[in-house]
């Protein structure tokens, strides 16, 4: 059980607004939890820009590697049927399937990175400060109980509605 | 992103975030009204009506549908072909509309890419029941068999098509169900801790907690999934349309059929979305949310995709003449004056001379008007898929094999069966998942609520320098300051 100092914030630009004295005052923010994403957050918080969209496209290029090298193999090297003479390595032909597999392994293989860096899963324990997190209420939490006091100025100086220590 | 005071607030009510909660949640964890109980079994009765036709042709055989020599393929596939088409409403809504940020899209979107899924669903059974064999449907696949490793035929379209469906599926599934991970924790956390929702809601939710790194990853894989879902929803009707365009058929093999196809698909999923939300609105009390200025919306691309289906219905009719080709001519006359005249004219009417009443903004803004014109969609574009099939079948090469088709109560059953597998599913939706997509509502309410927009820009430049605009609500509307 780890104990935490929470504010709460009933809008956004409030919220930003004193990210940025917490920022200033030095005070180091544990994590800031918010019922809709909130643009300039993850500035505001200097979180390292996500990979997952790089991920993605690795994902798709394999999709499309997987679908030449499914397609090559079975129509053209293992077993070329001859229908009408037609030709045994069909480009066009394999273009709707490159395409299909492109997608499907991106897009399935991120949603399992996104769950898995998000520790997502069914029956994940719920790990919430506050229930109104969310509902209509924002949520910063600082871990480091020798900020408290100072932290605790803060969030009557940035007009945080509520101010309470949670554990979880 | 810079935002123009000038605009039409898209939720209405004065809502603030509880207030967007409460409506949501409401429906979900209060109780249910014994008419949602009523109509969930009679749908549902509708559903098992139709199961029992599908048992009843993988018993007895294919032999039980009005199918004949020359007209091999009917029903079936029209009803395929009609519910995939309405399986492009929702994506085209949440990625497309994604893309182009059109905010009315908020409201209609997580019902809209449900009604996809289901309809998907529907649509996947047909090819499954009309093989006749569907023990064997995983001859679809290209699996290692036991025929020396005889594999499938990259060359058939109706190949194309099983990959391009199932990832069509997939993705949708997969991008509804992220969108949804956050709104099921708000439904979680507004359940009584321990009581059996509670449970459920905590397992369907995954531990979202909604912190700020989870947020910026979701708007990434959000971003990236409506980037890949824009071209697939396109490739989705375009392959259907390949199952038809790649023969050599008249009526068929024509190039219009990819962008022809996929603009009617547009056209019959809003008409389904715009009859489903328009009585969602009224059922689930969100009338604040899903606007009139939704309906508008959603009218005017119907009006829109509507006239490109016209403007294909011509452009095959001067091709067909333009071709020279004795059979093409003989086959699109035939379509508007053979013995199946009535089903190319109500797909004429339904389908392009109905919708025109959408250039009066009135009957755009009338919610049961709109009603009545969606369900002339609904039926037109049934019709748009059998008369293409019908039509071009039942008069082949040779005259002495011509044949008229006429559906038997099996195949009809089947069909009304999916319209019940298809209302059950969105009913146990509306009943149990948030319809509106509660976060993105939230992240826009300071934008386009009715307290924050609707402000001239004049009214807005003298609020602001009288400064009786409250605090609160400047840095959201000053157009001065970039937003990301």
């Amino acid at each position: 059980m780890a104990k935490y100092l929470i504010g709460l914030y009933d809008d956004e630009e409030k919220l930003l607004a004193a990210v940025e004295t917490f920022n200033q005052a030095g005070v180091s923010i544990h994590e800031v939890c918010t019922p809709f994403p909130v643009h300039g957050l993850d500035q505001a918080l200097h979180l390292r820009k996500s990979r997952l969209p790089d991920a993605a496209f690795v994902y798709g290029a394999l999709g499309t590697l997987t679908a030449i090298s499914m397609q090559v193999y079975m129509y053209t090297i293992d077993w070329p049927v001859n229908i009408g003479g037609k030709s045994h390595l069909p480009f066009g032909s394999f273009v709707p399937i490159i395409f299909e597999l492109t997608v499907l392994f991106a897009g399935v293989l991120m949603f399992l990175s996104y769950l898995a860096v998000n520790r997502l899963y069914p029956g994940q324990k719920i790990r919430i400060y506050d229930p109104r997190q969310t509902d209509d209420a924002m949520v910063v939490a600082i871990s480091d109980e020798r900020n408290w006091d100072t932290a605790r100025a803060l969030f009557d100086k940035t007009h945080a509605i509520e101010t309470k220590i949670v554990e979880l | 992103m810079v935002e123009s005071p000038i605009r039409e607030p898209l939720i209405l009510g004065h809502k603030t975030y509880r207030k967007v909660t409460d409506d949501l949640v409401r429906p979900i964890l209060g109780p249910a009204s014994w008419k949602w109980y009523v109509t969930t079994a009679f749908t549902a009765l509708v559903m098992f009506a139709g199961f029992a036709a599908i048992a009843y042709t993988i018993w007895v055989g294919i032999g039980t549908w009005g199918l004949n020599k020359t007209v091999g393929w009917a029903f079936d596939i029209t009803n395929f072909v009609f519910w995939i088409g309405i399986g492009h409403a929702g994506t085209l809504i949440s990625a497309i509309l994604l893309l182009f940020r059109q905010r009315w899209r908020m409201a209609i979107n997580r019902a809209a890419e449900a009604m996809t899924i289901f309809a998907v669903i529907c649509a996947g059974l047909f090819p499954i029941i009309h093989m006749g064999r569907p023990w064997l449907v995983f001859w679809f696949l290209p699996l290692p068999n036991t025929h020396g490793s005889l594999w499938v035929n990259f060359n058939s379209p109706l190949l194309w098509d099983v990959f391009a469906i199932s990832t069509y599926f997939t993705i949708s599934l997969l991008f509804w169900y992220t969108g949804l991970i956050p709104d099921l924790a708000m439904v979680r956390d507004r359940a009584k801790p321990g009581s059996f929702a509670h449970k459920a809601y905590s397992i369907l939710s995954f531990g979202w907690t909604g912190s700020a790194k989870q947020w910026q990853r979701f708007e990434a894989v959000s971003l990236v999934l409506a980037g890949l879902s824009t071209p697939l929803v396109l490739s989705v009707h375009s392959i259907v349309s390949f199952d038809f365009a790649t023969s050599i058929l008249p009526g068929w093999h024509t190039t219009i059929f990819p962008p022809y196809f996929v603009a009617g698909a547009i056209f019959s999923g809003f008409g389904m979305v715009l009859t489903l939300m328009i009585i969602t609105r009224e059922v689930l009390s969100l009338k604040e949310y899903i606007t009139i200025e939704h309906i508008d919306a959603m009218a005017k691309v119907t009006l829109a995709t509507g006239m490109m289906v016209g403007f294909a219905y011509a452009t095959e009719f001067f091709i067909a003449w333009y071709s020279g080709s004795y059979w093409e001519r003989y086959i699109f006359l035939n379509r508007a004056f053979g013995p199946y005249w009535w089903s190319y004219w109500a797909m004429v009417s339904c389908n392009l001379f109905i919708p025109q009443v959408f250039w009066f903004k009135k009957l755009r803004r009338s919610p049961w008007f709109v009603f009545v014109i969606s369900i002339f969609v609904n039926i037109g574009m049934w019709f748009e898929r059998f008369v293409i099939i019908v039509t071009s079948l039942h008069r082949d090469f040779l005259a002495s094999s011509w044949r008229m088709y006429t559906p038997t109560w099996v195949e009809v059953t089947i069909f009304v069966g999916t319209f019940g597998l298809f209302l059950t599913l969105y009913l146990l939706f509306a009943r149990y998942l948030p319809v509106v997509a509660a976060a993105e509502t939230k992240s826009i309410l300071k934008t386009s609520g009715d307290q924050y927009a609707g402000l001239s820009w004049e009214a807005y430049q003298a609020k602001k320098r009288e400064g009786s605009l409250a605090p609160a609500l400047q840095p959201a509307l000053d157009p001065d300051k970039p937003q990301s």
